[in-house]
């Protein structure tokens, strides 16, 4: 495949991994911000191919780990309900409330349904006008818009059995809140590179000027992650500390104008809990007055739902780049991905499951 | 959940979703392009949860290319 | 009801029977181990081989059960009733067994257009003419509209064992080598191409085989075949895990090694699959000495539907985890057992 292959080929990353190599000299941390990223490191063994001085540490970039478990708990509540189908992006489907997950409750009976995309959530409710059709939104800005289109295309359609419980992050917050608790020690970000290809790049000048660390806007194959791993690197030991684009071929530093305009046409910018890090102001999408009707938050009654975390899991810390994941102590033990303690053992880019899935032999 | 991969515009759909069908190698889907109402046929885009983000920059790809072609072997990067 | 099957381990202890259960991986495997194994125990079922072997009046004989609930029922390349045959057939092939005889369930559907059965009917003969084996016994059940999904269907083989051949996970020795018969992944695109919701349009054809052809071959070539295993579900990764862990060995495969069609590549990078965890349902894995992998390369390749066979990885002569991938980069990871049954990954 084009533009994917030729990307991950030993020969273009040699030199890349040489150019790293010789370039450190000082021990650094740095984070990608990304669940992709994550994936893509481990699965192609990305990290070891650094020098030992190098270290990578896995952020807060899988909405998946990071919705909260209140959202969890009424999106089984929804998902429950006689008449409703409930449809979901599939790494949803495990990830525990406080009590079950959504394939808990299809095994119950409860009509959960995986769809690849929200306008198909869209189309299956104009195709079963008698069922209460609910669609989870969750993801970053890279997921939202095409939310959006989802949300005009119900309007259009005058669908009045479809609604969306949203749960959309935004990612600046979470990395301003990271880097003024100044606790994790990361010396450099690695970008999410399609939250900037909607985005742009310009919302990281901002933290860069007040924090003085080198965010770098990533790929995710393999010679993306290590241009932008280079970047950094490069940056640190020349004392430089600025938002740059190795992501060039996908990311343009303004952005997705049309995606953003849609965004604001059906999103407001709210204040959010990340599940495991606590409120961030400003750091969620929720949908904007005119939609209320489409909303499945007011329209199933399931606002006053909170939720329990689980004491053991520290999925809050391993997000923050506190904790490695493998030196929780329910690691491997009394979590692992058929029992998890919490989303980021479950989710398929949770940093937990990524070192889980792909761990080392010699590793635990 | 970013996982976004290319693949290559074969037609345009019609307005309002512009459902059209994209090539991933062999495989085709059809998936929505309106958040690239610039893209033509033959072009590539990036593509995420059944819609294309973004067209993939043909001459920024090339140039990355040609700027990894300066990194010698001994890691010195010609400016 | 929705046709996906979905990767399902659940964070408290199970009480009820979840779709992971029937996935091929960790999760089935937990329960075979927790609940089958220790009600039913005995020395065949401790081989933890496919088909059990058996000896019964002075003849050698393998034995094997499969069932097969497919959805859709007919797909690129096969349908339920070709899968009916191969897959019992490929289980005796793999206990070492020459096939002679099937059974057939049927458990039908009230409702199920008679037409249809006719067509999947012949769908089993022809591919038992085939396979050289008659189908000589059978029972058939119908339960209420909405209780049997079209229909499902059980076919148990039996098939004689010549001398000499003695298979399983605990005959495979350190030092052997790993061969597949072909490329990965065909049967999983290709039932997952037209699954509501999900489909796409690909050339890819289920490999839906039979794979008994294949084992001769081997033998007839004089190689000491130690294990031979058809991948179905959970792919070439369920395969290694399991004779790594019930042959307490390590395996070591490399990526660039490993054939898979650029189709199907192409397909699983969409939905977000692994290669090594789709299913297949007409290839052959099998352990041989390492002194013997070129030859048994070279039978393999005589036949058209082993021409695209590879030798693909080893047996180590010590390890700390059951299967290692080197990828194409040069480093290792583990390849683990899926936890339920593989999903279309979106994110």
């Amino acid at each position: 495949m084009r533009f994917l292959d030729e990307y991950r080929e030993a020969e273009a990353v040699q030199p890349l991994v040489a150019a790293i190599q010789q370039r450190v000299t000082r021990p650094w941390t740095l984070m990608e911000v990304c669940g992709g990223q994550t994936h893509s490191i481990i699965r192609f063994g990305i990290d070891h191919l650094l020098p030992a001085k190098l270290r990578l540490i896995h952020g807060p970039g899988c909405p998946v780990c990071v919705t909260p478990v209140a959202f969890i708990d009424k999106a089984l509540a929804i998902a429950a309900q006689p008449g409703v189908v409930f449809c979901s992006f599939g790494d949803m489907l495990r990830v525990p409330g406080s009590a079950e997950d959504l394939l808990r409750v299809k095994s119950r009976g409860g009509d959960v349904r995986i769809v690849y995309s929200a306008l198909d959530a869209v189309q299956l409710a104009a195709r079963l006008p008698d069922r209460e059709v609910v669609f989870f939104a969750v993801g970053f800005e890279t997921t939202a818009p095409a939310n959006a289109l989802a949300v005009r295309e119900a309007r259009r359609l005058g669908l009045a059995n479809f609604s969306l419980l949203v749960s959309h992050v935004r990612v600046p917050p979470a990395l301003e809140l990271l880097l003024a608790s100044g606790r994790a020690q990361v010396d450099a970000f690695l970008a999410a590179g399609h939250v900037c290809a909607i985005m742009g790049t310009e919302e990281y000048l901002p933290l860069t000027a007040r924090h003085h660390v080198p965010i770098v806007v990533t790929g995710f194959e393999p010679v993306d992650l290590l241009r932008g791993i280079l970047d950094c690197v490069t940056q640190l030991e020349e004392g430089r500390a600025e938002v740059s684009n190795a992501y060039e071929r996908v990311v343009a530093p303004r952005g997705n104008a049309v995606a953003q305009t849609l965004l604001a046409e059906v999103f407001q910018v709210v204040d959010r809990c990340w599940r495991g890090l606590g409120l961030i102001p400003r750091s969620g999408f929720a949908l904007r007055e005119e939609f209320a009707d489409l909303d499945a938050e007011l329209r199933f009654d399931v606002a006053e739902i909170g939720g329990v975390e689980s004491p053991d899991c520290r999925s809050g810390e391993v997000l923050q780049g506190l904790l490695w994941p493998t030196d929780c102590p329910a690691f491997g033990t009394t979590c692992t991905p058929e029992h998890p303690l919490g989303a980021t053992m479950v989710s398929t880019e949770g940093a937990c499951a990524a070192h889980y899935r792909y761990r080392r032999p010699g590793e635990a | 959940m970013c996982l976004g991969v290319p693949g290559r515009i074969l037609d345009l759909g019609e307005a309002p979703l512009h459902f059209g069908h994209v090539a991933f190698g062999e495989v085709v889907k059809q998936l929505s392009l309106a958040l690239v109402p610039d893209a033509q046929p033959g072009d590539y885009v990036i593509v995420h949860a059944g819609t294309a983000l973004e067209v993939i920059d043909e001459a920024a790809a090339a140039r990355t290319w040609e700027a990894l072609a300066q990194l010698r072997p001994f890691g010195e990067e010609t400016p | 009801m929705p046709e996906f099957n979905l990767q399902c381990p659940v964070p408290l202890p199970l009480e009820t029977v979840q779709m992971a259960h029937g996935g091929g991986g960790r999760v089935m495997r937990n329960l075979l181990e927790s609940l089958l194994l220790p009600a039913f125990a005995n020395p065949a079922l401790e081989a933890r081989h496919d088909a059990a072997l058996l000896e019964l009046g002075g003849a050698r004989l393998a034995y094997t059960t499969d069932s097969f609930v497919v959805t859709p029922r007919s797909f690129p390349g096969g349908d339920i009733g070709e899968l009916a045959i191969y897959g019992t057939v490929n289980d005796l092939a793999c206990g070492g067994a020459l096939p002679r005889f099937l059974s057939c369930a049927l458990i039908l559907e009230e409702g199920l257009p008679l037409a249809e059965l006719a067509t999947l009917v012949a769908s089993m003969q022809r591919a038992a003419t085939r396979c050289g084996v008659t189908i000589v016994t059978g029972d058939t059940k119908v339960v209420d509209r909405g209780r049997g999904d079209g229909l499902y269907i059980n076919t148990t083989g039996l098939g004689l064992v010549p001398e000499g051949r003695v298979l399983g996970p605990r005959q495979v020795r350190p030092g052997d080598a790993i061969l597949v018969s072909g490329d990965l992944g065909r049967h999983g695109v290709a039932v997952l191409s037209v699954r509501e919701g999900l489909a796409f349009e690909t050339p890819i054809l289920s490999d839906c085989a039979p794979i008994h052809h294949l084992a001769e071959a081997l033998w007839t070539a004089g190689i000491s075949v130690h294990c031979l295993r058809d991948p179905t579900r959970g792919g070439l990764g369920a395969v290694l895990n399991e004779i790594g862990l019930d042959g307490g060995l390590s395996l070591e495969v490399r990526e660039q090694d490993i054939p898979v069609a650029p189709a199907v590549a192409a397909a699983c990078e969409l939905l977000g699959l692994d290669p090594l965890q789709v299913a297949c349902e007409g290839r052959l894995v099998a352990f041989v000495p390492g002194t013997q992998a070129e030859a048994a390369l070279a039978a393999l390749h005589q036949l058209p539907e082993g021409r695209g066979a590879a030798i693909i990885g080893r047996v180590l002569d010590a390890g700390t985890v059951p299967v290692t991938l080197r990828t194409r980069l040069g480093t290792e990871r583990i390849l683990d057992l899926p936890s339920g049954e593989q999903l279309p990954r979106i994110c």
